[in-house]
């Protein structure tokens, strides 16, 4: 038998949370994310949404309550901005009037200018893409909402906008974030609470600045390791920079 | 205008039409089967392996195969409904040419289609299952619509395809604009054979750039190309169908083979029975196995054929009666095996005859086989490419004790140029042909009746046996047509220079025919 993908898993996501599942490629976080939204559904074990077992819920009804933003996006390259937005809503049958409406109002909020609901896909820079995404995730006014690798293939000013510009959004909107990224840092500087998985196994499920502190696992110790050395660098270089050492 | 371009320019209203009925209609019924199994394929390995090794398969068979090869089918299968709900499927004509050139059409849409389908990005499929969609809405809002302007591109060529191949549907009594091809060829009529080739050509490209116009539409989301392909398509298949619906139907069908004569005389009864207010319908070109079953079947009323021909083929006999004795026992049997009846003989028999030349021979004696049998150690004979290897051959060299000097074969027109330059001493020349008048050509007896009579009889359909109108306008026709009128009406067609239509020259038959009388 092969090794499972996903190997004795429990995580307790509080309403208002913001969690990171971090890790190494293969390490089983994304396979954990989609249980959720069951586009994987698990050999054992179960996913409770509010105490219900997401595998009495139809998949596709389940899906349109909550938010996926894809990795790369996932836009779909046939159709304008604004029809990806508004794609989840026509999906629920809401009237035409209130899926335009809705779809302005999210331009707005991913901080994209109007206009852009005409323009497709590929006449996208990979932010606007992204942008388009985050609001396509929102659209049916989703409580939940799943990320994989939202950011990743953005450069890192665009990345950090964005990822500022989300974590305000889930504050507002009082939203349930999981977000799966294998960037420590990216995990450290928005979550709330960060998870991290190897090989299928949970062996860290903590604060931001829990995981900072002394660790225990050696794996855990070796992922912190590699943003805290290049903060320091970063810190080190700012300083003979500025004419000398700091401290 | 001459004549020829004139005439073929009157028939292109009812060629196009039929052309365009069938084509549309295959290539519709080949999206209907394609695109649905082409589904089914893109998560079924074994089933696309299945799918796509069949249609490749049915490419491979020449398309004038595929469609004869529909015709027993056919047949077979309207046998097993008549028996069973006493109602018959036709065998000839739309229903085997749309069925041939569906499967036809079928290769390059499922192609491109399973391509378009399996080359969409698995992630944008799975966030079509994200938003929320149900398989079906996947397949419909994201996967059909992402493979269309793939999968276009095989429509675009199916399109062409189909239109080529139609042309072959003439071969099985459907009218296309292949009927230009087909008795042109026949008749070396260059003008029909070109005409028809460029009607074709022309209708195959305005579908292509049309079909584009759908392609590029789908591809850019351009709403406007979109709809001034499909407008143009409609429109146009519409306009070119209406004389279709303008056409008083047919009341009888007129058969005809595959070579000059027969067109003349599919023409001459096809006047002859309009001249008494009767709408008709020519199906030409036909094989000649597949006429007789077409009129046995009911699918054409009236035909010419010949009786040696009848007699081997369809009775399956080998002797060789006298010429009244086989035509009353054709009769008869005709009549109680198929229902077919025989109306009767039109004078002239199209039969292997040995000619040579009307003045060596007259200088030399030779009037008879016998004769011939004399000389002919001393001869060189010329024939056709199977006469040697027939049936006639045989009884004759038996009969006469015949044995040349030496025996070539070639093709009809080069075995007429070896007579001329004197290559051969004699060739074996059909009896009605034109150019033993044209070249002077002596035609020996055969006093010991050892060939097979060939003698020209009007057949008639089952259901048309007693048909009062086909009696008082073919019935004149019996006993009435001379070798020699014969021979003079397939000249006009046959001959390289001031070549005339098999129209004019049952105009010209029809008139010596009166004339006679």
């Amino acid at each position: 038998m092969k090794a499972p993908a996903v190997d004795d898993v429990s995580l307790d996501v509080p309403k208002g949370t913001f969690i990171a599942l971090a890790g190494t490629s293969g390490s089983g976080k994304t396979t954990v994310m989609k249980t959720i939204n069951r586009l994987i559904d698990p050999d054992r074990g179960r996913v409770l949404i509010d105490g219900t077992d997401v595998a009495s819920s139809d998949p596709p009804g389940l899906r349109r309550q909550i938010g996926y933003v894809f990795q790369g996006g996932g836009l779909f390259p046939h159709m304008s901005a604004g029809e990806n937005i508004g794609v989840t809503p026509r999906l629920l049958g809401w009237p035409p009037g209130d899926i335009a409406a809705r779809t302005a109002d999210l331009l707005d909020l991913v901080e994209l200018p109007r206009a852009f609901a005409t323009r497709f896909p590929a006449e996208l820079s990979g932010g606007q893409q992204s942008r388009v995404a985050v609001a396509r995730a929102l659209a049916a006014k989703p409580r939940i909402v799943l990320m994989d690798e939202p950011f990743g293939a953005l450069d890192p000013v665009t990345r950090d906008t964005l990822a500022s510009r989300y974590r305000a959004l889930h504050d507002a909107l009082e939203l349930t974030t999981i977000m799966v990224t294998h960037d420590m840092q990216e995990a450290i500087l928005i979550a709330d609470r960060i998870a991290v998985m190897k090989a299928g196994r949970l062996i860290a499920d903590t604060t931001p600045r829990g995981l900072l502190g002394p660790q225990d696992d050696a794996d855990v110790a070796a992922l912190i390791a590699v943003p805290l050395r290049h903060a320091e660098r970063v810190r080190e270089i700012a300083g003979t920079a500025n004419g000398g050492p700091v401290s | 205008m001459s004549e020829p371009m004139a005439e073929a320019w009157r028939e292109l209203p009812n060629y196009l039409a039929n052309h365009v009925l069938i084509s549309a209609t295959a290539l519709a019924l080949g999206l209907i089967c394609s695109l649905p199994l082409a589904v089914a394929c893109v998560h079924n390995a074994r089933l696309r392996f299945a799918v796509l090794a069949f249609a490749g398969l049915v490419q491979t068979i020449p398309g004038l195969a595929l469609l004869a090869l529909f015709y027993p089918l056919l047949l077979g299968l309207s046998g097993l409904t008549q028996s069973a709900f006493g109602a018959s499927v036709p065998a000839l004509g739309f229903l085997p040419s749309v069925l041939a050139l569906t499967l036809y059409s079928m290769l390059p849409i499922l192609r491109t289609a399973i391509t378009g389908l399996t080359g969409i990005d698995p992630r944008v499929s799975e966030a079509a299952d994200g938003v929320g969609m149900t398989p079906r809405q996947r397949l419909f809002q994201v996967e059909v619509p992402l493979a269309a302007p793939v999968a276009m591109a095989g429509v675009r060529t199916a399109a062409v395809w189909t239109i080529g191949a139609a042309t072959l549907a003439t071969s099985v009594g459907q009218t296309s604009l292949g009927n230009y091809i087909f008795s042109g060829l026949q008749t070396e009529n260059w003008v029909s054979v070109l005409f028809g080739c460029a009607a074709a050509t022309v209708l195959a490209l305005a579908a292509d750039q049309l079909l584009g116009l759908v392609e590029t539409g789908v591809a850019r989301r351009d709403r406007r190309r979109l709809a001034v392909g499909c407008a143009g398509l409609v429109i146009g298949t519409a306009v070119s169908l209406l004389p279709l619906i303008g056409a008083a139907r047919p009341a009888y069908v007129v058969g005809a083979k595959n070579f000059g004569e027969q067109f003349i005389l599919a023409e001459l009864m096809s006047s002859r029975i309009e001249a008494l207010g009767y709408g008709v319908r020519r199906r030409e070109s036909l094989g000649s196995a597949v006429a007789f079953r077409a009129l046995a079947g009911g699918d054409i009323d009236a035909y010419v054929d010949y009786s040696g021909t009848l007699w081997t083929n369809v009775l399956g006999r080998s002797d060789t009666p006298p010429r009244a004795h086989m035509l009353a026992e054709l009769t008869r049997a005709l009549r109680e095996k198929f229902g077919v009846e025989v109306l009767g003989s039109l004078g002239f028999e199209n039969a292997y005859v040995f000619a040579m030349d009307g003045t060596r021979a007259s200088s030399e004696g030779i009037v008879t086989i016998s004769d011939l049998a004399a000389k002919a150690p001393g001869l060189t004979l010329g024939s056709d490419l199977e006469f040697l290897s027939r049936p006639e051959w045989a009884a004759l060299k038996g009969a006469y004790g015949l044995a040349f000097s030496a025996e070539k074969s070639y093709s009809p027109t080069f075995m007429y140029r070896a007579l001329q330059t004197k290559e051969v001493d004699v060739i074996s020349a059909f009896s009605s042909d034109g150019r033993i008048v044209a070249e002077n050509l002596a035609v020996l007896s055969d006093p010991k009746g050892a060939a097979p009579s060939y003698d020209a009889v009007i057949l008639l359909a089952p259901r048309r046996a007693t048909d009062e109108v086909l009696k008082r306008a073919l019935g004149p026709l019996v006993g009435a047509i001379a070798v020699e009128q014969m021979r003079a009406a397939n000249l006009m067609v046959d001959r390289d220079a001031a070549k005339s239509t098999p129209k004019e020259a049952a105009a010209y038959l029809a008139s010596t025919l009166t004339a006679g009388r």
